[in-house]
């Protein structure tokens, strides 16, 4: 497949499938440019949405209770993660790296309650926003960097919806925190079997 | 969670309407200019995403003051408004007025790490602008908070549209770290306003670009935000 045929397939894979084509644009520009570091960065956030994806997506068939609020929440989010995930698999490819296989997870009991659910969604988006707020800065590719913000920014509201939900406050510090990959690793790690 | 009189506004388009009129009304070039004269800005220089590696030092500084400055022009909005607003009492829920006193401090604090920075560029913070948010406020809590919905989104996208253009490694973590605060809070609104997620772009609802944030470039959040300076 030519490299235009790819860039084609993949914005009108995201843009059709999560009605995002406005944005689109931007974020297969990613494609373009990059570096084996970006790659790696590139898998590491693919891990992460990977992790997101599969936790809403287990969340929707098995926690008992959920709102109609809740539900509709966390199909939405899953729908951003879904794509997430698309689009950083397809970056890694266009710079010629291998995308991350998709682990195996474990998620204890987090479904065990729509409570648990909430608690553990909020502890894996706050993560996400400072794993994105951290890694985005070793970023080299301007264009990569600026589709990481793009989806760090959806992190930073998804995590301020689950708050909310939750009745946290949502923004709780003026200056997001950012974690360095071992530590962001070291807080899902619980979740990660294989 | 979300008080049904705040839902009613938001579904209510004759007020949309009206808002929108306002952010665009007549007006905006002028103000914008100042705006713009304010930042110390040049229009041309504002869309370049690729000269990282090949300016000198001192034009990255210049490069790196320009959107510090800009993005300290938009952080005194916000602090003046949400001040603004607790300051003429209008707010009486409780609830509602502890969530603007949260976004006082934390836009003001985001003021004052700007100013710092500008200083720490060897350059002198944008002034404080002159501001217009009487009209607003007058009209109520509900449209204080479409407002600021509204401006917080315009903020995130603000920030998203400058992070490729700075040069320095440390100014960029900084503006990561209020871009995804702006991002919250810019969420949290839009859904107390009842707006939804929305998903088609534009400046409203809670995700209101699906999976992935848009960026706005500093001359249409400039002209957006104009109705709101004076002069």
């Amino acid at each position: 497949m030519t490299r235009e045929s790819f860039l084609l397939r993949s914005t009108l894979a995201a843009g059709t499938a999560y009605g995002a084509l406005s944005a689109t644009p931007y974020i297969t520009r990613a494609l373009a440019a990059g570096t084996t570091g970006d790659i790696d960065i590139l898998n590491y956030a693919l891990t992460l949405e990977y992790l997101e994806s599969t936790f809403y997506t287990l969340a929707i068939k098995q926690v008992s209770g959920l709102s109609a609020h809740d539900r509709r929440l966390a199909r939405e989010i899953r729908d951003n993660e879904d794509a997430h995930v698309d689009a950083l698999a397809a970056t890694v490819k266009s710079l010629g790296g291998k995308p991350a296989a998709k682990p195996t997870f474990d998620f204890g009991n987090a479904f065990a309650s729509a409570d648990a659910f909430l608690k553990t969604a909020n502890v894996l988006e706050d993560t996400g926003v400072s794993a994105y707020n951290g890694a985005a800065i070793s970023i080299d590719s301007v264009d990569v960097l600026a589709a990481a913000g793009a989806i760090a920014q959806v992190e930073a509201r998804h995590a301020a919806l689950i708050r909310l939900t939750r009745g946290k406050p949502p923004a709780p510090l003026a200056f997001d925190k950012a974690s360095e990959m071992p530590a962001v690793l070291k807080a899902v790690k619980p979740f990660i079997t294989a | 969670m979300t008080d049904s009189a705040l839902r009613e506004i938001a579904d209510d388009p004759s007020s949309r309407k009206r808002f929108f009129k306002m952010l665009g009304g007549a007006g905006a070039v002028g103000a914008a200019t100042v705006l713009i004269a304010a930042c110390g800005d040049d229009k041309k220089t504002t869309a370049t995403t690729s000269a990282r590696a090949t300016t000198t030092p001192e034009a990255n500084n210049a490069s790196d003051l320009k959107i510090v400055n800009y993005a300290l022009t938009l952080e005194y909005l916000e602090a003046t408004f949400y001040q603004e607003v607790l300051d003429s009492g209008v707010i009486k829920d409780k609830k509602i007025g502890d969530l603007a006193k949260g976004l006082a401090a934390a836009e003001q604090q985001h003021v004052e790490a700007l100013i710092a920075t500008a200083k720490s560029l060897g350059g002198t913070p944008a002034a404080k602008p002159m501001t217009k948010f009487q009209d607003t406020i007058a009209k109520g809590a509900d449209t204080i908070l479409m407002t600021a919905a509204t401006v917080e989104n315009l903020g995130a996208a603000a920030y998203l549209g400058q992070a490729g253009n700075i040069k320095s490694r440390d100014i960029l973590a900084a503006a990561l770290s209020i871009h995804s605060v702006e991002a919250r809070h810019a969420a949290a609104l839009n859904e107390l306003v009842g707006r939804g997620f929305g998903g088609r772009g534009g400046l409203e609802g809670s995700l209101p670009d699906g999976a992935f944030g848009k960026p706005m470039d500093m001359a249409a959040v400039l002209k957006a935000v104009a109705p709101f300076i004076a002069g």
